[in-house]
């Protein structure tokens, strides 16, 4: 209830069109030349000292990217991406790798406490008591620090930058790098398998349960620069973890491109949890600038009574193209993906999950919640399969729409393959507008168009919030207050 | 005191002129009923009362306590005091029915300079008038009429009418699609609301509704004016001869 009403107080304090993180941080910075070719990967890989077998991978990618071309099946429309007029690194000048907090700039560390993120151990983010998270921050291309790296080692969870776990645990990271995500799996995943520049490795050993939450911070500040993470999750036999991605970026009239890869690996008897809430620049009113966010994700239920699960909450990001999904590999595994995705101003979001049955006795849940305003295009794009060796796999999907106005479109794309006759999929799907006869009945009971707004949209998401992080839970309902903001009236 | 002079509305998308000069007055601490045939214009005044933007005061004024509500937002108006009971309550999936009664009670407190309540504080205030009124809070625990019988929307809406503390009260069919058991419970809810500062409006189309909340006053509306007026008496007759009278006036 509380946060209904912060909800409202956010939505009133912030003026209309207005992104609370669209600053710029004023720093120094050090920036591979413009455009893309062999010499920018080794100028990457070469500022990461990283070891030979690593360069020549991203060396096959890039090969490998050079002959796709670039998907177009989505429902999203923009200009042509020039890949020559990017800059493809870009790191805050003597941040060449994660160091203690001491050592950050203060510079860096005013940007995050600006985005409400602790980097100082003692902090706890803003409003939530005892809620202890390890962050860590990648500003541009590079991680900029690791918190809590000391606590977690006495658990014998590894969180670092992926960078230094190529250096420090080249055994982990070659055992699983594109082996959920190949690096020829499609045109963004190869581009960002030849210039990833940083991102998150978590290892959780066998039978640990990972004493706190993890998270990782994005932030893009450079100009036209392209942002390229990989994140590495391996759960060992039995393990847990729980992890939560956000992402911010400045206002600017250009569009910025980010193309993440995500792998979650889950052994036997383990489980993941990832949550991502992305609130990238959306872009003005108009439609200029923002995010193009093309993003790889999936997990590998690799273990028999493995889980996985994704919970993302869409909020920015001019462009996301996106299908975090699962595989269900091991039997008895579980894949869930609970979906937010808000749309407002002009965005396009083609957005979903691919679940991919192929053990025994495998299950899935989907639950997708879109909710389109203004003139955006919101699509949800699905594939539900199962292998003809799945035998019994189930899958229960859930897809709601839910417009504000009459400019904007929400879609409904699902794909259904069964070549097993065990196999039990159920697919429902709703799309509702909110009707003036509700609005009416809020604000005859003294809630103001906006107070009345929020509401609704809280009730209809509610089903996903719960599947949230407590502590990002009051976070998440002000966040779609204040994307939804104008979208009435 | 409200007061109703010469209003002509008309539903905004149609061009189609609705109400065409009522005058109506309900002094503070009375009980008026409106009945009428079906399509009078009885639910539309309801709603214009109400702020609705679907329908347009084209002439005449409306006064609450002597000053124009006319060109206020429903919120406001909620704010000053006025409170519809609906006639079809909406559904809001996903929204507890406490969640939803605390966000109103506080967005009206807050209107009106009062202190927003805590959720104690609230939780005190809810449990004391359910129990008034005789209404079980689990139902609070759903969302917001999903799922309701006919007669839970309607003790909800006097529940949210008792916890919003309104000065005047519309009821709007309330009656409609409830038994005589559930008639009961709520006519005593809304009997337990009135009181010598309270006007209430109570919109019907039968009078076996005014048996339990009796009335100081009945109106007869038909064809968007005020026909006729009298006391109590005057829905009795109306049960027995029908509305046919007024029809033939029009005709």
């Amino acid at each position: 209830m509380a946060a209904v009403e912060s909800t409202i107080e956010q939505v009133k304090e912030i003026d209309v069109d207005k992104y609370k993180y669209g600053f710029e941080t004023a720093i120094e910075s050090v920036k591979a030349p413009k455009g893309l070719d062999e010499d920018t990967i080794r100028y990457i890989s070469a500022r990461k000292n990283e070891p030979a077998w690593m360069l020549e991978w991203r060396l096959d990618a890039f090969e490998r990217w050079k002959t796709m071309s670039e998907p177009t099946w989505a429902r999203v429309d923009y200009p042509k991406i020039d890949f020559q007029d990017l800059y493809y690194y870009s790191a805050p000048k003597n941040t060449d790798g994660p160091k203690s907090l001491d050592e950050v700039d203060p510079e860096l560390l005013e940007t995050y406490n600006k985005l409400g993120i602790p980097l100082k151990e003692q902090e706890v983010l803003a409003g939530v008591a005892g809620a202890k998270v390890a962050v860590d921050a990648v500003f541009d291309s590079v991680s900029v620090v690791t918190t809590f790296k000391d606590e977690l080692k006495k658990a014998g969870v590894i969180f670092c930058s992926i960078s230094e776990a190529i250096r420090e645990h080249p055994e982990l990271v070659q055992k699983y790098l594109g082996t959920v995500v190949p690096k020829s799996d499609n045109y963004y995943a190869s581009l960002n398998s030849a210039v990833f520049s940083d991102g998150s490795f978590v290892y959780v050993p066998e039978g640990v349960r990972c004493p706190m939450e993890l998270s990782t911070y994005f932030r893009i500040n450079e100009r036209e620069t392209g942002q390229f993470e990989r994140t590495l999750i391996i759960a060992d036999k039995g393990a847990y973890v729980s992890y939560l991605e956000g992402c911010t970026a400045p206002m600017r009239d250009e569009n910025q491109l980010h193309a993440a890869v995500v792998e979650l690996i889950a052994l036997d008897d383990a489980e993941i949890k990832y949550s991502t809430v992305q609130n990238w620049y959306p872009g003005d009113k108009d439609g200029k600038g923002g995010i193009y966010n093309f993003v790889t994700k999936r997990g590998d239920c690799r273990g028999a009574n493995s889980k996985i699960s994704w919970t993302q909450v869409e909020t920015g990001s001019a462009i996301t193209w996106k299908y975090p999904s699962c595989i269900l590999r091991g039997d008895n595994s579980r894949g869930e993906f609970y979906s937010i995705a808000v749309s407002n101003g002009h965005q396009q979001i083609d957005s979903g999950t691919k679940m991919i049955h192929l053990g025994k006795n495998t299950s899935s849940r989907i639950v997708s919640k879109g909710i389109a305003a203004g003139f955006s295009e919101n699509t949800y794009r699905g594939l539900v399969s199962a292998h003809r060796k799945a035998a019994n796999a189930r899958n229960f999907t859930q897809c709601d729409s839910l417009l504000i106005g009459n400019n904007c479109g929400a879609h409904t794309v699902p794909y259904i393959e069964a070549k097993t006759s065990t196999a039990h999929f159920e697919h429902e799907a709703t799309t509702s507008k909110i009707s003036d006869d509700k609005l009416f009945y809020c604000m005859q009971r003294g809630l103001s168009e906006e107070e009345a707004v929020t509401l609704i949209v809280n009730g209809f998401v509610r089903d996903v919030l719960q599947q949230l992080p407590m502590e990002f839970m009051a976070e998440t309902q002000k966040l779609i207050g204040i994307s939804l903001e104008g979208s009435v009236g | 005191m409200l007061e109703i002079k010469n209003l002509h509305a008309r539903i905004v998308e149609e061009d189609k002129p609705i109400l065409k000069g009522i005058d109506l007055v309900v002094p503070t601490g009375e009980v008026h009923a409106i009945m009428g045939p079906n399509g009078s214009g009885k639910s539309t005044l309801a709603y214009i009362l109400a702020g609705r933007d679907d329908y347009e005061v084209t002439e005449g004024d409306i006064l609450w306590n002597g000053e124009s509500i006319v060109e206020m937002e429903p919120d406001e108006r909620a704010a000053a005091g006025v409170f519809l009971a609906f006639q079809y309550p909406m559904e809001i999936p996903g929204v507890a029915g406490l969640t939803f009664l605390r966000t109103a009670v506080n967005a009206v407190r807050k209107k009106r300079d009062q202190d927003e309540l805590t959720t104690p504080e609230f939780m005190k205030l809810v449990k004391q008038k359910a129990g008034e009124l005789n209404i079980d809070i689990e139902m609070l625990k759903r969302p917001v009429n999903v799922g309701f019988s006919g007669g839970e929307k309607k003790r909800s809406e006097i529940l949210q009418m008792s916890m919003l503390e309104p000065m005047l009260c519309v009821l709007d069919e309330t009656d409609s699609g409830l038994d005589i058991d559930a008639l009961k419970v709520v006519s005593d809810g809304v009997n337990a609301l009135r009181s010598p500062e309270r006007s209430m409006l109570v919109i019907t189309h039968y009078q076996r509704l005014l048996n339990h909340i009796v009335p100081d006053k009945v109106h007869v509306l038909a064809h968007g004016k005020i026909q006729r007026s009298g006391g109590k008496e005057l829905a009795l007759e109306l049960e027995k001869s029908g509305y046919a009278e007024f029809s033939e006036k029009a005709a």
